[in-house]
């Protein structure tokens, strides 16, 4: 696995490297830690409260990791359409998989539609999403 | 028998990959090409021209033996016969990856045109093609790089919007999958053309399909633009980033927040250098324009809004993808003979148009002309021309209570009215919802409304209004 020291050596000299270099440690370690923002704090020659704010500011950056796998759900307008909302009650009737919403997938005559890590999937129903959900 | 079957990110999840698999392990060949754009019909498969779709894994043996029912030739297909296509003439034909494909259909004439005239001359080009931005707000691209032209300082900047971020728009992410040469030699023209040696495509993180593919295409046509670099930049999760500012300062490795204009990014952009900051489908319309002349785009389209537009035709919808045709077309020509009304065969009660911050539009507004001026005098936006459909079981109050809750969880957080005014909408609207004090509360949400249009930073605060109010203003009995 990447260190963080690793990361930095990619990116450091990019143009703006620090959402670059935040992705890479976010895929890495599953989250930003804290110790992770010091270092990156320190390469970047930034405050940690300043690296502290772009992570708090994006949606794809964690704090802490998450346990559970992930599945993120589009409940944007083209899905609730297209019927999204019926499947919010079964992704809350469970615990295992946590269920997110994201905002657009770019599926969207295709819909209801959701993500798990790069893999998509449309035309959700009821049946299929219970499928997915115990698959994951 | 060569069976051609798409890879982009609709028919993956349609289940295209597993359809190719079992034509793969019949002993027939497949090529993955781009899409037609009719999602419906995903996954589409095409043999020698004839299509079948949708397609399931049960069905690839009887297509084999020929005794699967057709749709016809495809290009025949009313979905398709009847578009204007220029930006995406290569949608279903080519292989995205291919640039022997790329050759073969024209690609790279643009670019050499552009050589062979020069800068000014290319500029002009676009100013008499009378392209707009087509990432919704619609000011003329050739306008934008001359004044980064002109700029003084070294270094300039090409920077791609590609942080698609409306619900019902995917035309960028088509053009990124399905001919992610088209958009490095817009990018290279308009590098060309302002004097910019360094290009940015800032792809939203929920299009890794699109990532991956302009990745490698930048790799494979590094040697055919340079001088000019083109690199990709991922975002990371937040709707605001499609707002220019917000996404020079998200480049920069900054939160994403808006920044004042002026300084407008054209002279102070990325790293405060002049850059120009155009949408996907901008920058994918200039091959087309440099190869065939700006008077030759300037033909198509109505009004000031000239040219093709690539609509996306989405939500619950019977015929739902990508319509590209000339500005000028009706809405209802696009929801119900293009589209064929809801796909749940229920009655159309409202469509949204250009995304979460556009006005929902009865039936009764079917007569609009898709044209930018057209719309505004609607109090509507042609936005990205993404149109959601929605049937009659939609829930008016809920949509407009919607638009206030993403406005507020999407809000960057820099100026007040988008910050609070968000928050403190969705809490009146539920009061309105819950039938308390409905007529005050219904004009505190129009107070607050014209707050946040006339005094946020940018259109996120700003164009919130446009979907709470039009939802108040066409459907007042969804509030009462």
């Amino acid at each position: 696995m990447a260190s963080i020291a690793d990361i930095l050596a990619v990116h450091k000299d990019k143009e703006g490297p620090l959402l670059p270099i935040l992705h890479d440690v976010q895929k890495a370690f599953g989250h930003v830690s804290e110790d992770a923002m010091r270092e990156i704090a320190g390469a970047l020659n930034l405050t940690r409260a300043e690296v502290y704010g772009v992570v708090s500011f994006y949606h794809d950056f964690r704090k802490e990791a998450e346990a559970r796998p992930v599945l993120k759900l589009c409940r944007a307008e083209a899905c609730k359409a297209r019927g999204v909302e019926a499947l919010v009650p079964i992704a809350d009737n469970q615990n295992r998989v946590k269920v997110e919403a994201v905002y657009c997938l770019g599926l969207c005559a295709v819909g209801p539609s959701a993500m798990v890590g790069d893999t998509v999937y449309a035309r959700l129903d009821d049946a299929k999403f219970k499928t997915l959900l115990e698959a994951m | 028998m060569t069976v051609r079957i798409s890879d982009d990110a609709v028919a993956i999840a349609c289940g295209a990959d597993e359809v190719a698999a079992a034509f793969i392990a019949a002993g027939v060949a497949v090529e993955r090409v781009s899409s037609w754009g009719m999602q419906y019909l995903e996954p589409l498969v095409d043999i020698d021209g004839v299509g079948y779709g949708p397609v399931s894994v049960d069905q690839v043996a009887d297509i084999i033996d020929g005794k699967a029912p057709s749709l016809g030739r495809i290009a025949d297909h009313p979905f398709i016969a009847t578009q204007t296509r220029l930006t995406f003439a290569r949608a279903g034909k080519t292989r995205p990856l291919s640039l022997d494909d790329y050759y073969a259909s024209q690609g790279w004439l643009g670019l050499a045109k552009a050589h062979e005239m020069g800068a000014e001359a290319t500029i002009d080009t676009v100013i008499t093609s009378g392209l707009r931005g087509r990432g919704g707000a619609g000011f003329p691209a050739g306008i934008k790089w001359q004044t980064v032209a002109r700029a003084d300082g070294g270094q300039k900047y090409i920077v791609c919007n590609a942080d698609e971020g409306d619900s019902a728009t995917f035309a960028d992410r088509m053009v990124m999958e399905g001919d992610p040469f088209m958009l490095i030699e817009g990018m290279a023209i308009a590098g060309f053309a302002v004097g910019a040696d360094k290009g940015y495509v800032y792809i939203r993180s929920e299009y890794p399909h699109a990532i991956a593919k302009m990745e490698a295409a930048i790799r494979l046509s590094a040697h055919l633009v340079a001088p000019f670099v083109v690199e990709v930049r991922v975002g990371a999760g937040a709707y605001v980033c499609g707002e220019e500012t917000s996404l020079l300062n998200s480049l920069e490795g900054k939160r994403g927040e808006v920044r004042a204009k002026p300084p407008l990014p054209a002279l102070e952009g990325l790293f405060g250098k002049p850059t120009a900051v155009n949408n996907v489908l901008t920058l994918a319309a200039l091959p087309w324009i440099l190869t065939h002349g700006g008077e030759a785009y300037a033909a198509f389209g109505a009004g000031r809004s000239r040219g093709t537009m690539p609509i996306q035709i989405a939500g619950n919808v019977k015929h739902g993808g990508l319509y590209e045709v000339a500005f000028g077309i009706t809405l209802g020509e696009l929801v119900n003979d293009i589209g064929g009304g809801t796909a749940s065969g229920r009655p159309v009660r409202c469509v949204q148009v250009g995304g979460p911050l556009g006005a929902y539009l009865p039936p009764a507004q079917f007569h609009l002309p898709l044209d930018y001026e057209a719309f505004a005098a609607a109090d509507a936006l042609v936005g990205h021309a993404g149109i959601t459909v929605f049937d009659d079981t939609v829930d008016m109050a809920q949509m407009a209570r919607f638009a206030m809750e993403f406005c507020a969880i999407e809000s960057c957080g820099k100026c007040t009215p988008c910050r609070l005014g968000s928050t403190r909408g969705v809490e009146t609207i539920d009061q309105i919802i819950a039938g308390k004090n409905v007529e005050a509360n219904l004009a505190l949400i129009a107070d607050l409304s014209e707050t946040m249009k006339f005094g946020s930073l940018c259109a996120l605060g700003g164009f919130t209004p446009y979907p709470v109010m039009s939802a108040i203003k066409h459907f007042p009995e969804d509030f009462r």
